[in-house]
């Protein structure tokens, strides 16, 4: 009976701190989502509502979509979204097609110049790319002439992102794929590279699925590397041509709103869908990092 | 192709390693030891030709007392930061491991702000300092906010903080919610059956074994910190007065807007190696504190 009391008293109690802890919650949810919200309230309104009053939901003259109109064609909406999509999907399939080479490479061969390379990405990690980008500025613009290229771009993320994700597969293989399968392959006749293709890269699906989440999120998003590689308009990214948006319409509020909204959702989609991927992805990533 | 033979084994090195090294080196290792050979040299950007001038761009760094003012900063900034980040990401995946209704939900959720670049996230959150804010200060009376934080030296700094700590609390909480989730269940059982409080669970049990999770968001959030450039850019732009002009941007600045390449890439060298020394300590102690479940 006395155990049964105490069983409730502590039910009880679990609810009532179970209840707090959902208020809690929920309003550091309305905190953490508001500046989204704000934004996207003010995107249908006309200038004079956004400045006046930026907190009200609709124009006292009824939404707009004015500001999307001039958004998406000033900014050049769809050829800067083409832009990014180019540029980060061809740098990440490079990036898993030569990192994960690389790293089974390293795993199944012990040679001596192997490990000094793996060496070496491992200690370039900690580089932070504020250290490379004046001398690579230097080099491949005023030595090399190269800046203004796509192709410029791709190559650069790639040699950003190899160390990374040869480290991330490097630690996937190594106990993951078991050597056994790929000697059968050998005495059917596979060489190495057929091995590699065939048996094990189909093995790394995890492994490519987190690499991808990683280097898409940074290549989409980042914007340094980018300014200083691409200076003419119609090679411009989504986060350049933004910025550019930016500096040239700084009053016209509900257009600077709209553009923000063009440049967000995309990302906020593709995450409805694709949330538990993307937070596992962030998740092994950092812990094998 | 044989790949016994010494020729044999060079071509597979070439295929396999090939192409990831080429990119490594051209765009990694080769500018990292051209910008050492930059700093002794007084390069402009534009003309083709340079000098070697010895240690002068050291002293030049040395004399610039911009950089040490912005390397100060920074250094503020991160300690503001990374304490705040790491307290409410340890706050929230405490609660969304407990639990709560909807936790996959908020956990998503929170998360959110680390889709979006940091350009992006500072131009929404101008909107929200200079009108927003402003408007809700005006209407209700509030002091704090009836003029917009990004106009005051002081409040712009902290504006810096605010959305650094929105930002990445929401990325190190499910780094955290990883840690949580690792911690035995017969531990805390055990801790539970011999009438551990909640908070003597965290302190005692929880705490330690997730040493590990700590190690990896403090170097996170203290690595992202110490390089803050985007969100620089589109929040204050280093304004007002240049009073919140942080260490990357100061580099950048140097080398782009004033032209003194070998200058601004030694006070980028600078940068690194107190980044590099702090990462490295917090690494080490970090490791020393680890134990087995």
């Amino acid at each position: 009976m006395k155990q049964k009391i105490n069983n409730t008293i502590g039910g009880k109690k679990a609810k009532a701190s179970s209840a707090v802890k959902t208020v809690i919650l929920s309003a550091l949810l309305l905190v953490y989502m508001l500046p989204f919200l704000i934004i996207l309230v003010n995107s249908f309104k006309g200038k004079r509502a956004i400045v006046r009053t930026p907190l009200v939901l609709i124009d006292p003259h009824g939404p707009t979509v004015q500001n999307f109109v001039k958004a998406f064609e000033k900014m050049d909406f769809v050829k800067s979204f083409m832009n990014s999509t180019v540029i980060t999907v061809v740098s990440v399939a490079l990036i898993i097609l030569v990192a994960s080479m690389t790293a089974y490479f390293f795993v199944r061969k012990n040679w001596m110049i192997n490990k000094v390379i793996f060496a070496m990405m491992l200690t370039a990690m900690i580089i932070p790319f504020q250290v490379i980008m004046i001398p690579l500025v230097s080099i491949y613009g005023g030595q090399l002439g190269l800046l203004d290229h796509r192709a410029t771009l791709i190559f650069m993320n790639v040699g950003f992102g190899v160390a990374m994700a040869v480290f991330i597969y490097h630690g996937f293989i190594k106990t993951g794929v078991p050597v056994s399968l790929e000697e059968a392959a050998t005495i059917d006749g596979c060489n190495q590279v057929q091995i590699f293709f065939k048996i094990v890269f189909p093995l790394l699906k995890a492994t490519t699925a987190t690499v991808t989440v990683l280097d898409v999120l940074w290549i989409w998003n980042d914007y340094l590397l980018p300014s200083l590689v691409l200076t003419k308009k119609s090679l411009f990214t989504l986060p350049l041509s933004t910025y550019a948006f930016y500096g040239t319409y700084t009053i016209d509020y509900g257009a600077i709103m709209a553009a923000l909204v063009l440049t967000t959702i995309p990302v906020i989609i593709l995450y409805i869908f694709l949330q538990k991927q993307i937070i596992s992805g962030v998740v092994a990533g950092a812990v094998k990092a | 192709m044989n790949e016994n033979t010494k020729r044999g084994k060079f071509l597979l090195f070439l295929i396999f390693v090939g192409p990831a090294l080429l990119c490594f080196f051209a765009v990694v290792i080769v500018p990292f030891l051209y910008g050492i050979y930059l700093t002794f040299t007084n390069w402009d950007g534009i003309s083709p030709n340079h000098d070697f001038v010895g240690f002068t761009n050291y002293v030049a760094v040395f004399r610039d007392s911009e950089f040490w003012k912005a390397l100060l900063l920074t250094l503020q900034y991160v300690v503001f930061s990374v304490l705040l980040i790491n307290v409410i990401a340890f706050i929230l995946a405490y609660l969304l491991t407990s639990g709560v209704k909807g936790q996959s939900f908020l956990r998503s959720a929170f998360f959110t702000p680390n889709l979006i670049g940091g350009i992006i996230l500072g131009f929404i959150w101008s909107f929200v300092f200079s009108r927003a804010l402003v408007s809700v200060g005006q209407t209700l009376n509030i002091p704090l906010f009836s003029q917009s934080w990004l106009t005051d030296p002081t409040k712009a700094f902290w504006a810096l903080v605010v959305v650094t700590v929105w930002q990445y609390s929401g990325y190190m909480m499910i780094i955290y919610i990883a840690g949580f989730t690792g911690v035995p269940k017969d531990v805390l059982e055990a801790a539970s059956i011999d009438g551990c409080t909640g908070f003597q669970t965290v302190r005692h049990i929880i705490l330690p074994l997730m040493v590990p999770s700590f190690v990896i968001c403090l170097f996170l959030s203290i690595q992202r910190c110490f390089m803050v450039y985007d969100l620089n850019l589109s929040l204050t732009g280093g304004e007002p007065y240049g009073s919140t002009i942080m260490a990357a941007m100061h580099v950048y600045q140097k080398a782009f807007l004033s032209k003194q390449y070998g200058t601004g890439q030694g006070e980028a060298f600078i940068l690194f190696l107190v980044v590099a020394a702090i990462t490295l300590t917090q690494i080490y102690l970090g490791k020393q504190k680890e134990v087995d479940a």
